[in-house]
């Protein structure tokens, strides 16, 4: 799985009020909240951010709730997948359950600003800045996960369990 | 090798004789719950696994909380979705008059047993943990999944230990401790890690106080805290349980990621400035500075809204007057503990001090409703995140202090210690 897009670059500690604040939790059509996403941490992105762009973010990306709309309204708006220093756990469960790529690499945000192009290749480890012309190595999934993103998340990889143990 | 406790309770549930840390596991589990905010998209994705019954009915809990009473058509909406649900399948279902915030309500009503492996879609979850059980938030989905077969898969987490030596001061309690952990560990210290908190403080500390601690593991990253069973944990669990549970020790030769070694004594009442629950003070490093005039003083949530946190706010404001231009919001945790208080004559105290008293919900902690905070404002708040706009306007400020320091600062109408309270005229 490889992914390319336009980076949009966010701080430290990005938490998922700041995603998809409170005052949106009364609805959960990923359409709706995409309208809204990252609304407190930038009022401009829903309304610039194109398909198959990339999200870059410093440390502890996703801290706070356990709200899933936050994945939910990243993927919604066409994001393709996340590139941080480090995620929150439970954002981390949330965006691989979902099928959304979350990746940790560390040197390539450090590396990129604001509208580079970036290619991250999931199978590879790899993300690339085309921009800059330089390549870093993320930190590798464990094959568990690859297994879940493959198959879209975890309600397909579930079915699929299921529907072979009843087999 | 030793395991820790988090460590012996997932290999209980895994089937296996021990497990180390980074290892996947597919872990069985005793208890799942959603709210009506996450419920409604586990719902849905339970549907889509194509299974028709939940694992056993009286292990899923489904409780309205954040928006209930609902707040508008949209909220209504959803609570409909997760109350049609409960009803069909059967499962635990607390209604609005009878509920409150899950993560009091359910180790309250003996839901919640030492021992356990709870996973809730709600990220405070954790709570749980002061009974000896491995309680963790998670997703939707997650949650969708272990309604569906009643396992989840886990990595096995690190365990960060912490404990606290001495006795705490005067003024200063359990939320002051845990405070004062995050910001000296940052909001990300115990990411991916199991906390275990152990130590002379914790040993004197009631179950109520001992819920603050856990319930903010979530603010410093964790995926769980852990508490050992004693003879305070047996006291609370024994007339409530409605199962068996089992006690975990941690083996002495158990490895840990880390030891953080402090001080209870020497430890603050401790104040999270805006924005960060680990952007922390001592209080009277504030106090010092200019003064911090207030708008909203908000005494709830899943973190300080249990009956030992309103009688010691009750006992402040006896007799006095909250300041001018400020709006005091009191909400008790759940109806038991509303209930508790109204005998005890608390809520009369509150509401002739001029609080607004509610019924239980989580309202105003998430900015949801029943206290939101406009543009500017500024607010002393008992509950446990001050990110931008978590509690209204991103430019509102929240600033979490313990229940004492947030009923002193209602009625000096600034950021105020317990002791200046005896400045303020009683009303009779």
């Amino acid at each position: 799985m490889a992914f390319r897009g336009t980076a949009h670059k966010f701080g430290a500690h990005v938490d998922t009020d700041q995603i998809i604040p409170a005052r949106y939790l009364n609805m959960s059509d990923p359409q709706e909240l995409a309208a809204h996403v990252m609304e407190d941490a930038d009022a401009t992105f829903a309304g610039r951010v194109q398909a198959g762009d990339i999200v870059v973010a410093d440390v502890n990306f996703g801290c706070g709730s356990s709200r899933e709309h936050a994945p939910i309204s990243i993927k919604a708006a066409g994001v393709s997948c996340i590139v941080a220093k480090s995620f929150a756990r439970i954002f981390f469960r949330n965006s691989i359950n979902l099928g959304l790529p979350v990746v940790e690499c560390p040197e390539a945000v450090e590396a990129t600003d604001e509208g580079d192009t970036l290619q991250v290749d999931l199978s590879a480890g790899t993300v690339t800045n085309m921009t800059k012309e330089r390549s870093f190595t993320a930190k590798p999934y464990e094959p568990f996960m690859l297994e879940l993103l493959d198959a879209g998340g975890l309600v397909e990889y579930t079915k699929r369990r299921l529907q072979a143990a009843s087999r | 090798m030793g395991m820790t406790m988090a460590e012996k309770i997932l290999a209980a549930h895994s089937g296996r004789a021990g497990v180390e840390p980074g290892e996947l596991i597919n872990v069985k589990v005793d208890l799942v719950m959603a709210n009506d905010v996450t419920a409604p998209i586990a719902i849905q994705n339970f549907r889509r696994l194509g299974v028709s019954r939940v694992f056993d009915p009286e292990r899923v809990c489904l409780v309205p909380s954040h928006f209930a009473p609902n707040k508008d058509i949209r909220s209504a909406e959803q609570m409909k979705v997760m109350r049609e649900f409960a009803r069909e399948q059967g499962c635990v279902y607390y209604e609005q008059g009878q509920a409150g915030i899950e993560h009091i309500l359910l180790p309250y009503r003996g839901h919640v047993v030492p021992g356990d492996v709870y996973v809730g879609a709600d990220s405070h979850t954790c709570t749980s943990g002061a009974l000896g059980a491995f309680a963790t938030g998670m997703g939707s989905t997650d949650i969708a999944v272990a309604m569906a077969t009643g396992e989840i898969w886990m990595k096995v987490p690190e365990t960060l230990r912490v404990i606290y030596h001495g006795k705490m001061g005067r003024w200063v309690r359990s939320k002051d401790l845990i405070l004062h952990t995050i910001g000296q560990i940052g909001t990300d210290g115990a990411t991916y890690c199991a906390m275990q908190f152990e130590g002379e403080a914790l040993a004197e500390m009631s179950i109520d106080a001992r819920f603050t601690i856990t319930n903010m593991v979530a603010e410093a990253g964790g995926k769980t805290g852990l508490m050992r069973v004693d003879q305070t944990t047996l006291e609370y669990v024994r007339p409530r349980a409605r199962r068996r549970w089992t006690a975990y020790e941690p083996d002495p030769d158990a490895r840990y990621w880390q030891t953080i070694e402090l001080d209870a004594s020497a430890i603050d009442i401790t104040v999270a400035m805006p924005y960060s629950p680990g952007n922390t003070r001592p209080l009277k490093e504030l106090l010092g500075g200019p003064e911090l005039p207030i708008d909203q003083v908000f005494i709830g949530s899943c973190t300080n809204a249990r009956i030992e946190d309103l009688r010691e706010a009750a006992e402040i404001m006896r007799g006095r007057r909250v300041a001018q231009w400020v709006r005091c919001i009191v909400i008790p945790a759940t109806q038991d503990i509303y209930l508790q208080a109204l005998r005890e004559g608390l809520i009369e105290v509150f509401t002739e001090a001029g609080c607004a008293v509610s019924t239980s919900t989580c309202g105003p902690c998430l900015g949801g409703y029943m206290g939101v905070l406009a543009e500017g404002e500024r607010c002393v708040s008992t509950s446990n995140r001050n990110f931008p706009g978590r509690m209204g306007h991103p430019k509102a400020e929240s600033y979490l202090v313990n229940p004492p320091v947030a009923a002193a600062s209602a009625l000096l109408g600034r950021l105020a210690h317990p002791d200046e309270v005896a400045s303020v005229a009683a009303t009779r």
